[in-house]
């Protein structure tokens, strides 16, 4: 057998070589940007070198022919040079303005919508779901294609009152991460066990100390050793599947989706935000969560005809007051949304200010 | 973008080919404006003269199979390249009698180069190895912030990785150890930008790799880097250390353009969409058109930078705030990051040592006192965070807080040689 190669622990590659040589030279030397059209930024450096930057949405997962037709008009019409953002948006960078409008043209003409800057709506962050993902209550890549679906035109267009930031997660882990709005699973019942397979498959004590309920103990079944769960005290977070997968905790009707609004990340103004729950059992139902998306729509609608230029999601919500929020909205306000959590008396009223 | 695929697909020479899946939900997928991954999927299938044709169709059956029952139906397992711990996320399908030819799917997780930068010639080159050596489909990227190079058999993960390493990519990290990095765009395109943010994050992910490869830590650490307030990647609540750059000195006003805006939008804008939204009241517009910053006031939180941007800009003394312990909500509930260090600068190569000493010393303290499965942010809250600040020699400062304690609980018996410190600390300053 030959000897096994050696990897080269090369690590994080060298971007300056990837890098559109109009960045390159004015590294750390930018002077001031502004939005021409939505879609476009455009940034100038204290050189006076001026670099215009199209952004694009695209599916994330993308076949390798989808990702060569981006290179193609990359090369054709922006100096062969891309960049992704955080939000696996494309970034087209091209020195000469000339370029842009071809360039938009390109894109279109490819099916790839130029947006998602400013105060739109940008691409949904999205996780792996039933696509790759071992835990998944649901798809990641087909509820954000239908969703943003829904929102193409929010996406093309700044005509929200600041830039709104959507995140999909496909279990309570919540890989998605914050949102002005996050479409999330919330399990509503106890893991099904098979006992048969815990004691070969699951380290017992390492999944007792992961539920952060202290619900689950060691239990004897039919002779074997397993685990039970005290199903008064579970919380249907899912915490004890990863580690044991005999605990499924994924149902195709009692995984449910829910919504959460507020979250962010940014010190801008506020401090940063987690979402907070408003709604919760959804459907879980594919291949186009028409319900979820339908109060996607409602929120973020109330929130464009209500909330005063920059005010994020959260923001808003702060200003008009939750009772407000739920009346806008039109959604019920439950018991679940009391916290009941460690710190939930720091999400009380402890004043005498009250909203009518 | 919607296309049939069986009448793209050129007819193959010898074997027969397989068919495609029937799928009916997933092409309700194709229909709609945003790029549709199933019609990319498709392409992939339906690429007969391809190695990974077969495997993309079974794979499209098994997805459609858990869109038909609402279940998801892959099994994690050991897969790995040699030499490393991690860095592959292993997939095996629980329903491979039924999808055979994707029985087995692993993703590699490639680290990207920093700020995510790519020449198109890189990206072809990335692509072609991926249809040599796997299915064909990429994510740019996932949630972790790796090229997620998605569904390859085990046979094929050395071969991959190798013909990635030797094009200078690295794999990234997974399990318990050091994650593979993000930073924004910063430095190569942002005026914002208060840091080096791309030779930051090379700094460390490159110098704590060890930790990255072979993984022993007693749970994940993620570094993030955002070159400002704004944090565009999200580093203050999804990183246990987030690098956020600031300035310590008075912020850049240029009247000339303040003028200009008030020219263009009149002072009632300028009142309700900059004065009134500074946070800490720091703003205010003079009867002379122009505007100033009260600098002590100010807590460099951007609002004022975004919405003038061709007239305000960050201070001159600029480098980074230090936060610690953002994580999500398993197991003690959400977490944001800890102010921990307020500034420290980050130009000269001595800062970036700075930098990689206190990055790898709290990875250090982390894996000496942390509990298994224990991020870092709740290991100081089980700890304290005067625990954490001796154990790493960091000193305290009064921006670490919202406010002091508000229970007396407390033994204070040190106060004097506590206050001691302070006044050593800060004689010079207090005396001003």
């Amino acid at each position: 057998m030959s000897q096994p190669r050696q990897p080269i622990e090369s690590g994080v590659p060298d971007p300056f070589p990837e890098m559109h040589p109009v960045m390159v030279k004015n590294y750390g030397q930018w002077a001031w940007h502004d939005r021409p059209r939505p879609g476009v930024l455009r940034h100038v450096a204290k050189s006076g070198d001026t670099i215009h930057t199209v952004k694009a949405g695209t599916q994330r997962q993308m076949d390798v022919y989808t990702v060569r037709t981006l290179c193609d008009i990359a090369d054709t019409y922006a100096d062969g040079h891309v960049r992704f953002t955080a939000r696996s948006n494309i970034e087209f960078m091209v020195a000469d303005p000339a370029k842009v409008d071809p360039l938009i043209g390109a894109l279109a003409e490819a099916g790839f919508p130029v947006g998602g800057t400013g105060n739109s709506v940008s691409m949904i962050s999205h996780t792996q779901g039933w696509l790759h993902c071992d835990i998944p209550g649901t798809d990641a890549s087909g509820v954000v294609k239908a969703l943003m679906d829904e929102l193409h035109q929010e996406f093309l267009h700044e005509r929200m009152p600041n830039k709104v930031k959507i995140t999909t997660s496909c279990c309570q882990i919540n890989c998605g991460g914050q949102g002005d709005i996050a479409i999330n699973v919330q399990h509503t019942k106890p893991p099904r066990i098979n006992h048969e397979l815990v004691s070969n498959m699951c380290e017992r004590p390492a999944v007792v100390a992961r539920c952060p309920v202290a619900a689950i103990r060691p239990a004897l079944v039919n002779g074997k050793p397993t685990l039970e769960v005290d199903e008064k005290k579970c919380v249907c977070c899912g915490a004890c599947y990863p580690p044991c997968p005999p605990m499924q905790i994924n149902d195709p009707v009692h995984t449910k989706l829910a919504i959460w609004v507020g979250g962010k990340h940014s010190s801008t103004r506020s401090r940063p935000m987690f979402h907070k729950l408003v709604a919760a059992g959804l459907p879980n139902n594919p291949p186009r969560w028409p319900e979820a998306a339908e109060v996607v729509k409602t929120i973020l609608y109330a929130y464009q005809a209500d909330a005063r230029p920059w005010e994020r999601m959260g923001e808003w919500v702060e200003r008009i007051g939750w009772p407000r929020f739920f009346e806008k909205t039109g959604l019920p306000f439950t018991k679940y949304h009391i916290d009941t959590w460690r710190g939930a008396r720091a999400s009380l009223n402890t004043s005498a200010q009250v909203r009518f | 973008m919607a296309q049939d695929p069986k009448a793209q697909a050129p007819k193959t020479q010898n074997k027969p080919r397989k068919e495609m899946p029937s799928t009916p939900l997933l092409d309700q997928l194709e229909d709609g404006p945003w790029p549709s991954f199933v019609t990319g999927l498709k392409r992939l299938a339906t690429s007969e003269d391809k190695p990974y044709a077969d495997m993309m169709k079974s794979l499209l059956g098994q997805l459609e199979h858990s869109y038909q029952t609402r279940t998801g139906y892959w099994k994690g397992g050991t897969v790995g390249v040699f030499g490393y711990g991690a860095g592959v996320i292993p997939r095996f399908s629980e329903v491979a009698d039924k999808y055979p030819e994707s029985k087995e799917f692993h993703t590699l997780r490639i680290q990207p180069p920093a700020g995510m930068h790519y020449r198109t010639e890189t990206l072809r080159k990335l692509c072609d190895v991926w249809e040599e050596h796997g299915s064909g489909l990429i994510a740019f990227h996932g949630q972790s912030g790796d090229i997620m190079f998605q569904g390859t058999s085990t046979e094929q993960v050395q071969p991959a990785f190798d013909a990635f390493n030797e094009m200078g990519f690295d794999l990234g990290g997974a399990g318990a150890g050091i994650r593979t990095s993000m930073s924004c765009v910063g430095s190569a395109r942002c005026e914002q930008s208060c840091y080096d943010e791309q030779r930051a994050l090379r700094t460390i992910i490159n110098g704590t790799l060890d930790d990255m490869h072979r993984p022993s830590l007693p749970y994940k650490f993620k570094f993030k880097f955002s070159g400002c307030a704004n944090d565009c990647v999200n580093a203050i609540h999804r990183s246990d250390m987030a690098i956020i750059g600031t300035w310590r000195d008075d912020i850049k006003i240029d009247q000339e353009g303040i003028k200009a805006y008030l020219a263009q939008h009149g002072r009632q804008w300028m009142i309700d969409q900059v004065v009134t939204l500074c946070p800490t009241n720091a703003v205010s517009l003079k009867d002379d058109d122009t505007l100033t910053v009260d600098n002590h006031s100010c807590v460099r939180c951007m609002h004022c930078i975004n919405v003038l941007t061709k007239a305000l800009s960050p201070g001159d003394e600029r480098g980074a705030s230090i936060l610690v312990g953002g994580k999500r909500t398993l197991k003690i509930g959400d977490l944001m990051g800890i102010m921990v260090v307020p500034f420290m600068r980050l130009e000269s190569d001595e800062d970036f040592a700075a930098l990689l000493d206190l990055a790898t010393r709290m990875v250090d303290f982390f894996a000496e006192n942390a509990l298994d499965h224990e991020r870092i942010g709740e290991m100081i809250e089980r700890i304290g965070l005067v625990n954490f600040l001796e154990g790493l020699g960091l000193e305290i400062d009064p921006n670490m807080i919202a406010h002091p304690r508000t229970n007396s609980y407390v033994r204070t018996d040190g106060w004097e040689a506590e206050a001691e410190k302070w006044t050593q600390r800060k004689g010079p300053q207090a005396a001003e």
